[in-house]
């Protein structure tokens, strides 16, 4: 009797005890739950506007920091991303790993920069880690006198920037545009970092490059809206696409003081940054080959990207290359910034519900098709460059050629323009189309301009 | 053992039995559970992982004619508290173990529940459309009207 009863309470015991820690364990997993979506951090380090190195920040912010250094991961997409190519270390080059040369895979960009130095080395893009180490090492820094301007976009240069201007964002910009490359390097120490693009205090986004700024004035200035000031005006997310914009974009030095100036002030439209250019007689460099007055596009990301439907639709920069990524209960911004190819499930299924491939596969017909008249514009553009060389050689002279190299110059911005750009028509497909086939208009315009003979100027030529 | 010990052993077992059942109470009171009790649309975006689609839809076409479980849950007591305690069960899993599909998709279970619930409002309309051929697959209402309950 007694034994039964004792057995009984034994029993019970056991099945309380195990019941409360279960119920226990539940208990504080929804406890961790709630805590993780209330998103807090530890403050391990104080963070201000004097610490530039990112490590730092990665104290306060790990999940964060572990994902921004995984952009030394060289991947290869169809049409985007490079392999990471094994080479022999010299003095004046110590890196061991690089990505391909562009030149030698398609030659025909040797004859396009003949006299500029992206005909002498110019590599695939590959990531952000990388960004001030190959602005460093590159052949373009031998064949050229580069200027300190550079530094605006493969550094992180705003606590530079302002060290140099006694605490003065812009002047730091306005003395570190006009030193030498090698000069500026000195005093850069990261590539871009966590504090260019979050304020310290807040962890809210804001602009730090000068040139944004100034170049986000100008465009608003355009639409009629004045005395613009970004970091004050705009919304989240926008945000979102400026903190990127900060840098994939088009530029040029302007004048003697190599202030970096972002060419918008007509719009962002290839024509429009083409017509500014024009009426301020700007050129890269004289062709070497032809004598044409021509001009380099350089990554203009934000201004093709502009021109689409996911621009239209309100779809940042981060919303594809930094999608959300959930962590427990935490939902974080993925900082390995990349192509959204490799992580087609975050960057394009919460909005596109359709499987991997097909999404993939879109994608790539795109990027295909914009590839196939890129190629035509080139074989375009090698002819027009061929019978002006071949003119020049002959003794042409007078109007007819001035508006050839005028049409040589236009061709080649324009395929410039979405050759530069890095998601081979991706971010704007019918942009890239009508911007390429206006280019192989340009070019053999150019050549009907040459047939027509050396005093011959046509009254309507663009 | 002696009277007095079973006595002790007896109220140790009452003390555990007790304070297992207060415990397990709490857990009820903390994680909100009676709140799954009710028709409250708060109460489904009581976890965050569900904001989008709480906010989804707030801001959508139906949000003044149908509430979450108009839609997710059949119509009548039973079916309604039935898919609620399976529902309720398997997120309780899937978030505790965080192990679930992301971007999150409705199993074919709910589906089935969401397009009779479409058909059930929208009888006089969808009436012709619905009535195809015997053994053709039904037609599917939300591949089209994706947007009307929560945007995407």
């Amino acid at each position: 009797m007694r034994g039964k009863r004792l057995g009984f309470i034994v029993l019970a015991v056991v099945v309380a005890a195990a019941a409360m820690m279960g119920g226990l364990a539940l208990l504080v997993n929804i406890m961790e739950r709630k805590q993780e979506a209330r998103n807090p951090f530890y403050r391990v380090v104080d963070l201000n506007d004097t610490i530039e190195d990112p490590a730092v920040w990665g104290k306060n912010f790990p999940l964060q920091y572990d994902r921004y250094l995984r952009t030394v991961d060289q991947v290869r997409t169809r049409y985007g991303g490079s392999e990471a190519l094994p080479r022999t270390p010299s003095k004046a080059d110590p890196r061991s790993v690089v990505s391909q040369s562009k030149i030698e895979e398609d030659p025909r960009l040797k004859t396009m920069w003949a006299g500029y130095a992206f005909s002498r080395d110019f590599r695939e893009e590959r990531g952000h880690a990388y960004m001030l180490e190959d602005q460093t090492f590159t052949e373009r820094q031998i064949v050229a006198k580069q200027p300190g301007a550079c530094a605006h976009c493969h550094a992180s240069v705003y606590v530079p920037y302002k060290k140099l201007g006694n605490g003065d964002l812009i002047k730091g910009f306005e003395k570190m545009n006009q030193m030498p490359y090698m000069e500026a390097r000195k005093l850069l120490n990261h590539p871009v970092a966590c504090i260019d693009c979050h304020a310290p205090d807040t962890m809210q986004l804001r602009v730090t490059r000068p040139g944004f700024i100034e170049g986000i004035r100008d465009l608003k200035a355009s639409q009629g809206i004045k005395d613009y000031d970004v970091n004050k005006m705009a919304t989240r997310q926008e945000m979102r696409a400026y903190v990127c914009g900060q840098c994939h974009v088009e530029y040029y030095f302007k004048g003697a003081e190599k202030r970096l100036v972002y060419p918008w002030a007509k719009g962002l439209k290839v024509e429009n940054i083409q017509a500014y250019y024009d009426e301020a007689k700007f050129r890269d460099w004289t062709h070497a080959d032809t004598g044409a007055p021509t001009l380099k596009a350089q990554h203009p990301e934000f201004e093709m990207w502009s021109q689409g439907i996911h621009a239209r639709s309100g779809v940042a920069c981060a919303d594809c290359h930094m999608p959300y990524e959930r962590v427990g209960a935490l939902k974080i911004s993925d900082h390995h910034v990349r192509s959204p190819l490799l992580n087609i499930n975050r960057a394009c299924q919460t909005c596109h519900k359709w499987s991997e491939s097909e999404l993939k596969s879109r994608v790539e017909e795109i990027q295909q098709r914009t590839f196939k008249l890129r190629n035509i514009a080139m074989d375009a553009l090698m002819a027009l460059i061929a019978d002006i060389k071949a003119a020049r050689a002959g003794g042409f002279q007078g109007p007819a050629l001035a508006e050839a190299q005028d049409f040589q110059r236009k061709a080649q911005f324009y395929l410039d323009f979405v050759e530069a750009e890095n998601s081979t028509g991706f971010h704007a497909p019918q942009e890239a189309a009508r911007i390429l086939g206006e280019s192989i208009d340009f070019a053999r315009k150019g050549q009907l301009a040459l047939r027509k003979g050396p005093q011959a100027a046509s009254s309507n030529g663009r | 053992m002696g009277q007095s010990g079973l006595f002790w052993a007896a109220l140790l077992s009452a003390g555990l039995v007790g304070a297992a059942t207060g415990t397990g109470a709490y857990v009820f009171l903390y994680a909100k559970g009676a709140s799954y009790l009710t028709n409250d649309p708060a109460a489904c975006a009581n976890c965050h992982v569900m904001a989008e689609q709480y906010s989804g839809w707030l801001a959508s076409s139906h949000r003044a004619v149908a509430v979450c479980n108009d839609c997710h849950t059949p119509p009548g007591l039973v079916g309604k508290y039935q898919t609620k305690m399976l529902n309720g069960w398997n997120h309780s899993v899937a978030f505790t173990t965080g192990r679930f599909h992301e971007p999150i998709q409705i199993n074919a279970r709910n589906l089935d529940v969401t397009e009779r619930a479409c058909r059930s409002c929208h009888q006089e309309i969808v009436n012709a459309i619905a009535h195809g051929q015997e053994g053709a697959p039904a037609t599917d209402c939300v591949r089209c009207h994706r947007s009307v309950g929560h945007l995407h």
